[in-house]
């Protein structure tokens, strides 16, 4: 066991954990941040899904010891009032079934624009191919990623 | 760690009975109890309603809704539908999900498609009673005939001297009115609310991170486990060495009962590792068996003497000694795991006065009295939170993972929450049977469908046919038959229970059958159809009219045969009342085949919600498109061999063909959707593979078909 500072939606967290406790079981058991889920635990599924110093990772396979002072992001953290263009785009387009994965769509899709903010289709399918969706809900998603890119140019 | 609680009774009365009063109208959904007005002393005394419909003097309308949500999305449309015969401003409508009551719940599970027509007509009731209720106030209160009124948008308006006054302002008094025995309800033109496209009422909370799902579910002071269950079927434990698992750091006990090892401990990850030091040798209870001895049983279960007859009509033998023409075709389909993205988990706290469950459930009545009769409580003594479900599939209609939560529970006298893994979930059974099919088919010198037989032989598949859907009806002499195979791998129902499989075997027999004598597909569907009306064979247990219409819609919307830079192929199918037809279009890019598009023509009766709609049979297609290109369970020694996502493959982004859907408009009641788009899609698929490709495919997945190794599903790739 070893303490770990994180630095976590912008928040300081403490976390007396083992080293190779991956980022997804600090955040779920530890600090209480259950938004980011548990699909596979070998980053097939991106339900895990966060960012890390802005980049999305698969938090289910990334031991807590290797974040250091790197800023984590959960969908907790995405904007303060749950307004973010992804997430507005996803209420606009109505894309949960289920919605267990969401979370981890919503963090792919908010890291993609991020980095390119006007994907084409081939960009936004090649981004978001890692992130499973047992619903079916593929269509809406990539409809609810070209509606956020619009919100975010604007 | 935080404690997270979800709405019970008590809060929804805090909800709903505020101190200032309103209106709070009792029914149940669920069977003809008359409505009642309650207050808070009637609520707490648990009588029989099992829906609640709350307008307080703050103008907020709450509606109960206590049917597990998995996605289908019915937490929105049941208020919808309430709302819709009140008249109720859709924004001041709040929904809460119950928890499961302790009496007099009859069917609150989520399953067979089956939550809206069940519930259609008391929903309205419920509605169209309050409505009523609260114009009898108004004219009460200006003293004036109810028969002047009117209601709209959450008002109750005069419109002869142009005043108005809103549901809630007329709370109070509405609830002294008698509950009227007749109500008239709304003329289905009128609707405002069902048929539009309503938002998911918990699209805030599943954006924002909330915990909402089961797995999300934590205590102070609650422990973890995991569990080992046998890895093959067919073994049981012979010793358990526990000694590492239980030195390693977090771990508070290793308890072993029936089959399974418990690891329990105080976080997920600690126990996750210990569980891996477990030492437990396992010997045979039951044959052990692996999929090539599948393959050879099938054979022989074909062939057997022994089978359970499910209809016969007319004389089969006499027909096939006497056809112009025989076809004789087999199809086969293997295990599926469920796979709902939330694995089975669920939270069990057993005290000797009471037990305390929650989590994700279908069937969460039937899971309350299991755990009741295992550890000899009484079921009035056991309360059941619901969570959302992430997923089901049908997996979650079981009750395996209630009982284990609730007897570890028992057994180490702690709060426990007990998580599966993903191996877990996919090695851990109930999966959808494997089966393999015999048809057979007789045909006149004309090229006129004469004698049908079907034998459908599974894997504790119980009777893997529909022996009334159609072709019976349309055939006159016909056979179809089943023999079961039980194994110790566990199985249960997959969504679209035996159609997921069925159908797509049956479509591409019927297509098979018509290339043989040199028939449009459709129009050889047609023309039995027609038979079937004009001159039924026995019982015809689907609506003839309603399948055609489904077939017209098709055909129109796709430019049946007209389009001739695409390769059509075509299936229709009923099941859980309702009708879905398809075409799948293909076009061969660079030698290979690539899915572009599915068109899909439904009738669901009245669409509720035109949103969820869209989703569930988008969904349903592209959940049966995966299922049957990839989806492929395989069994070694009694062991599953794909255990998570990466030897399991399951349908993305990049695969999905534009899907393009319609829906009949015909004005019936509600007849269901969650299941009905998913069996079609795999027969139209494997009928435009045949039309491209010139290959029949007999079996699932189609990705292991000759020639099929790589095709591009979609064309993104």
């Amino acid at each position: 066991m070893a303490t770990y500072q994180l630095q976590v939606n912008g928040k300081s967290y403490s976390a007396d954990v083992e080293s190779d406790t991956p980022l997804l079981w600090v955040l779920r058991d530890t600090f209480g941040l259950v938004g980011t889920k548990y699909g596979c635990g070998i980053g097939q599924c991106g339900a895990c899904t966060v960012h890390l110093n802005g980049v999305a990772v698969r938090s289910c396979s990334l031991p807590v010891s290797a974040i250091g002072t790197k800023k984590v992001t959960t969908i907790e953290g995405l904007s303060e009032k749950g307004d973010h263009p992804v997430q507005q785009a996803w209420h606009e387009v109505d894309v949960a079934q289920c919605g267990y994965c969401q979370a981890g769509q919503i963090m792919t899709a908010a890291a993609l624009l991020a980095k390119t903010p006007k994907p084409t289709t081939e960009q936004i399918d090649n981004a978001m191919n890692g992130n499973l969706c047992r619903c079916g809900t593929y269509h809406r998603i990539r409809e609810a990623v070209a509606l956020a890119s619009i919100k975010t140019i604007k | 760690m935080k404690t997270i609680l979800k709405t019970n009774r008590r809060d929804f009365l805090k909800l709903a009975v505020t101190s200032s009063g309103g209106l709070m109208l009792g029914f149940s959904w669920s069977n003809a109890l008359a409505m009642e007005v309650i207050d808070e002393a009637a609520f707490a005394a648990d009588i029989n309603f099992n829906s609640y419909l709350s307008i307080s003097p703050e103008d907020v309308i709450t509606i109960f809704s206590p049917n597990p949500e998995l996605g289908q999305n019915i937490k929105t449309s049941f208020p919808m539908i309430v709302a819709e015969e009140l008249d109720a401003d859709w924004t001041k409508v709040k929904v809460v999900q119950a928890a499961l009551d302790t009496k007099k719940y009859e069917r609150q599970l989520t399953g067979g498609s089956g939550a809206i027509p069940h519930s259609w007509e008391r929903l309205r009731k419920a509605g169209a009673t309050a409505r009523q209720m609260l114009i009898e106030a108004a004219a009460k209160r200006w003293n004036i005939s109810a028969a002047t009124l009117s209601a709209e948008n959450g008002k109750v308006i005069d419109k002869s001297a142009n005043r108005s006054l809103t549901y809630g302002e007329l709370a109070n008094e509405a609830a002294l009115i008698p509950v009227p025995t007749e109500v008239k309800l709304k003329d289905k033109k009128d609707f405002k609310i069902i048929g539009k496209p309503i938002k998911n009422v918990e699209n805030d909370g599943l954006f924002i991170g909330k915990p909402l799902f089961g797995l999300d579910f934590y205590r102070e002071g609650m422990l973890h486990a995991m569990i080992q269950r046998p890895v093959s079927f067919g073994t049981k434990i012979k010793s358990v060495d526990s000694t590492a698992a239980k030195a390693m750091p977090g771990i508070v006990d290793v308890v072993q009962f029936k089959n399974n090892v418990a690891v329990v401990g105080k976080s997920t990850w600690q126990i996750m590792k210990a569980r891996k030091v477990l030492k437990i040798e396992y010997e045979a209870d039951a044959t052990i068996e692996s999929t090539p001895d599948h393959d050879k049983l099938f054979k022989d279960l074909l062939d057997s003497k022994e089978a359970t007859v499910r209809r016969k009509d007319g004389d089969v033998d006499a027909a096939f000694k006497n056809a112009a023409k025989t076809i004789v075709r087999e199809y086969q389909c293997p295990f599926l795991p469920h796979n709902p993205m939330e694995p089975m988990n669920f939270f069990a706290d057993v005290k000797s006065d009471g037990v305390e469950l929650v989590g994700p459930s279908q069937t969460p009545d039937m899971a309350r009295n299991e755990v009741a009769k295992l550890l000899g409580i009484a079921p009035e003594k056991i309360t059941l939170e619901l969570t959302r479900l992430g997923g089901g599939f049908g997996r979650r209609l079981k009750a395996d993972y209630v009982l284990e939560a609730a007897e570890l529970s028992s057994i180490i006298k702690a709060p426990v929450k007990v998580t599966w893994s993903r191996e877990d979930d996919m090695g851990g059974g109930s999966y959808r049977p494997a089966v393999r099919y015999r048809f057979e088919a007789a045909l006149d010198s004309g090229g006129n469908l004469v004698g049908y037989k079907l034998r459908g032989v599974g894997i504790n598949a119980g009777n893997p046919t529909r022996e009334d859907n159609f072709p019976s009806g349309a055939v006159d002499n016909l056979l179809i038959d089943s023999v079961e195979h039980k194994s110790a791998i566990t199985t249960g129902p997959w969504r679209a229970p035996i159609t997921n499989f069925l159908a797509y075997a049956e479509q591409s027999f019927i297509d098979e059958v018509a290339a043989e004598v040199k028939q449009d597909p459709i129009q050889f569907r047609l023309n039995l159809l027609d038979k079937a009306k004009k001159t039924p064979v026995g019982a015809v247990k689907y609506d003839i009219d309603r399948m055609k219409t489904v077939i017209q819609l098709a055909v129109e919307k796709s430019n049946w045969g007209k389009n001739k830079n695409a390769i059509q192929g075509f299936s229709v199918y009923f099941s859980h009342r309702s009708y879905v037809a398809q075409v799948a279009e293909i076009e061969m890019k660079g030698g290979k085949p690539v899915l572009q598009k599915i068109y899909a023509a439904a009738d669901c009766g009245i669409v509720v919600n035109i949103t969820g709609a869209l989703h569930q049979v988008r969904g349903g297609i592209t959940d049966g498109l995966g299922h049957a290109f990839y989806g492929n369970l395989t069994f070694k020694n009694g062991e599953a061999e794909q255990k998570n996502f990466n030897s399991y493959r399951l349908i993305r982004m990049k695969e999905i063909p534009e899907i393009e859907i319609h829906f009949v408009n015909n004005g019936i009641d509600p007849t269901g959707l969650g299941e009905p788009a998913l069996p079609p899609t795999g027969g139209a698929v494997a009928n435009a593979l045949f039309r491209a490709t010139g290959k029949r495919i007999y079996s699932q997945p189609f990705i292991k078909q000759d020639g099929l190794e790589g095709v591009n599903l979609g064309t993104k790739m």
